[in-house]
């Protein structure tokens, strides 16, 4: 049964296939578990997933429960407690639905630069909930940091490109 | 409030779900034992994920087994023939080494020390790993189904890996050493510095707790202390890469990993290791001197001394079994190189090497310059011959007169040493 989103009049809401809905988020997590650390690590492809789906279906509620849910489910494959990516990315699914119902998110400037920023939003949650909460000894580097946030939206606009196939006119 | 709460619903459900999150966190982190709390949950997300990566491995290791095994074999004969010259080169090197382990065996008796040894491990492949960045941790394809168990150490020939942390029916989780919450109880090889070394945030490996006032340099091997109860003693654990002074008066150590932990694909689970004091085994060795003195033609008369007056010693069959002195010069391996011979040779190899070479037990004994030892007539055949004997055998019956006086000395350590060597403590069991 597919689901419908509604936003405003004037941007186009989209919906997905149960399949997709589910299929592709697991897709990304097990591609990130499977890919190589050594060339793969600095790419979080759930992180590319959770952006994509919100800003496409542009309503709050459904882009912050998809963030929750990836992000639940990366902590559960990961060492530390549950939830430090659950947080991160249900607000970052909330940023990114909140912001696409308010801008046009489907020229590739405009994407690869709400990918950059929800990345340093992402990294920002996570390490204050992983150093506040968890008392893990995080170190954030700026290079590091602003390297994978371009690489990941390098990465995020041709993702978005292939990911807007299966998009659904409501 | 109604009004309020459905003109802000989004921002109300958000602070909801962030709420519930956070709680969740905070019970899991006060308890501090998430494997209990989370276990079901995770359970359910890896046998989601991990099936897919089984097949994955499966399909790929297929693939490369049936191209490497049948199709590309171009220069294997030759790689064969460099192998078993690389065997006969390393037994030569065993058999010196073995003497070294007894000799620490009898060391660490006297001091009273108790060591761990590694009873059996079970071999397990790599599928996955937790698929962030911000944490070191791989999936392995063994379980608790083939006896894996939290804390249980990971290695790999190279060096330590991590320690299993997450136990699934059939995979586990492996925390890696280069995980920041990961920490190793560590020393160096060759100051013997204890410390404590810890991941970074960066997935590199440092070395704390080392005072700065201490000498430490690029290139020092690192060990495991067995501190941690994780990992036993003197495994591997990587080389020195970069000193500085740190901060609070102890040394800043960056250490290169021995194992390459970004390219894991089969690792070793200690499934279990035994604590317990080197055994001391039973009975008396002949000295070397003794020995020497029988093949000695102008001292006939220690063969009495050998065959009764030892204390402890009843004759010739005890002797049999006994080390043997070799020469101390080089001698020639099969490939032509000097290899320094051991002090000591086991008696039973050398019988046993005589007669894999064709040579007679009793020839062997003639070749001697003196009289016949009563102690290599009787010695029973050992089919298990080696290289390393086969070149030591004929200096040590041919030239008794150029042995030197250092296996004299070996010989005499001998006297308290254990007649059998202990067999090797690993026991690996092939998945």
């Amino acid at each position: 049964m597919p689901i419908t989103y509604t936003s405003g009049e004037q941007i186009e809401v989209y919906r997905f296939s149960i399949p997709v809905t589910v299929g592709v988020p697991l897709l990304a997590l097990f591609l990130q578990a499977f890919l190589p650390r050594r060339i793969f690590s600095i790419f979080d492809l759930p992180l590319l997933v959770t952006i994509f789906f919100a800003m496409a279906r542009r309503n709050p509620i459904s882009g912050l429960l998809t963030g929750a849910a990836i992000g639940l489910v990366q902590d559960m494959l990961g060492p530390y407690p549950i939830g430090i990516y659950g947080i991160a990315k249900t607000v970052v699914g909330y940023g990114a639905s909140s912001l696409g119902a308010k801008l046009d998110v489907e020229n590739v400037g405009a994407r690869f630069l709400v990918t950059l920023g929800f990345y340093l939003v992402h990294a920002a949650v996570y390490f204050t909930v992983a150093r506040g909460m968890v008392n893990l000894t995080l170190n954030w580097s700026w290079s590091r940091g602003i390297l994978a946030g371009l690489a990941n939206a390098l990465l995020g606009v041709a993702l978005y490109f292939v990911l807007d196939k299966f998009k659904q006119r409501t | 409030m109604e009004s309020v709460l459905g003109r802000y619903r989004n921002l109300t459900i958000l602070v909801g779900v962030l709420f519930l999150q956070v709680l969740g966190l905070a019970v899991q982190v006060k308890r501090s034992a998430d494997t209990e709390n989370t276990r079901l949950i995770r359970i359910w997300a890896v046998d989601l994920i991990t099936p897919f990566e089984r097949g994955l491995v499966w399909a790929q290791n297929s693939s490369n087994n049936l191209w490497h095994n049948y199709f590309y074999l171009r220069g294997v004969r030759s790689e064969n023939r460099q192998l078993e010259d690389k065997i006969e080169k390393m037994r030569l090197n065993q058999v010196r080494l073995s003497e070294d382990a007894e000799q620490a065996h009898r060391l660490q008796l006297l001091l009273g020390f108790k060591e761990q040894f590694i009873e059996k491990t079970v071999a397990a492949q790599v599928i996955g790993s937790s698929g962030s960045d911000l944490s070191r941790s791989i999936y392995i394809d063994k379980g608790s189904k083939q006896g894996i168990e939290p804390d249980m150490a990971v290695i790999t020939a190279g060096g330590i890996v991590g320690k299993v942390l997450h136990v699934y029916p059939s995979t586990s989780l492996v925390l890696m050493i280069n995980d920041q919450s990961s920490g190793v109880g560590a020393m160096l090889e060759k100051s013997r510095l204890q410390g404590v070394l810890h991941g970074t945030p960066d997935g590199e490996l440092r070395l704390e707790r080392v005072m700065s006032d201490e000498t430490v340099v690029a290139g020092d091997t690192v060990l495991s202390s067995g501190g941690d109860q994780i990992f036993p003693k003197g495994l591997p654990v990587g080389t020195v890469s970069k000193v500085s002074v740190g901060k609070e008066l102890f040394l800043n150590i960056q250490v290169k990993p021995a194992a390459d932990l970004s390219r894991l694909e089969e690792v070793l689970v200690v499934t279990e290791k035994r604590e317990r004091e080197p055994v001391a085994e039973s009975g008396s060795r002949v000295r070397a001197a003794d020995i020497l003195a029988q093949r000695l033609p102008s001292v006939p008369d220690k063969l009495a001394v050998v065959a009764g007056a030892t204390p402890g010693t009843s004759g010739a069959s005890v002797t049999a079994g006994k080390g043997m002195t070799a020469s101390a010069k080089p001698v020639p391996n099969g490939a032509g190189k000097p290899v320094a011979a051991t002090g000591t040779v086991p008696a039973a190899k050398l019988a046993g090497d005589a007669q894999a070479s064709g040579v007679g037990l009793k020839k062997v004994a003639q070749k001697t310059a003196g009289g016949e030892s009563p102690a290599v007539l009787s010695a029973p055949s050992n089919p298990r011959s080696t290289p390393a004997a086969n070149a030591d055998a004929p200096k040590a019956t041919s030239n008794p007169a150029a042995s030197p006086a250092k296996p004299a000395a070996d010989g005499a350590k001998l006297s308290s040493a254990p007649p059998n060597p202990q067999p090797p403590a690993t026991e690996d069991s092939p998945h």
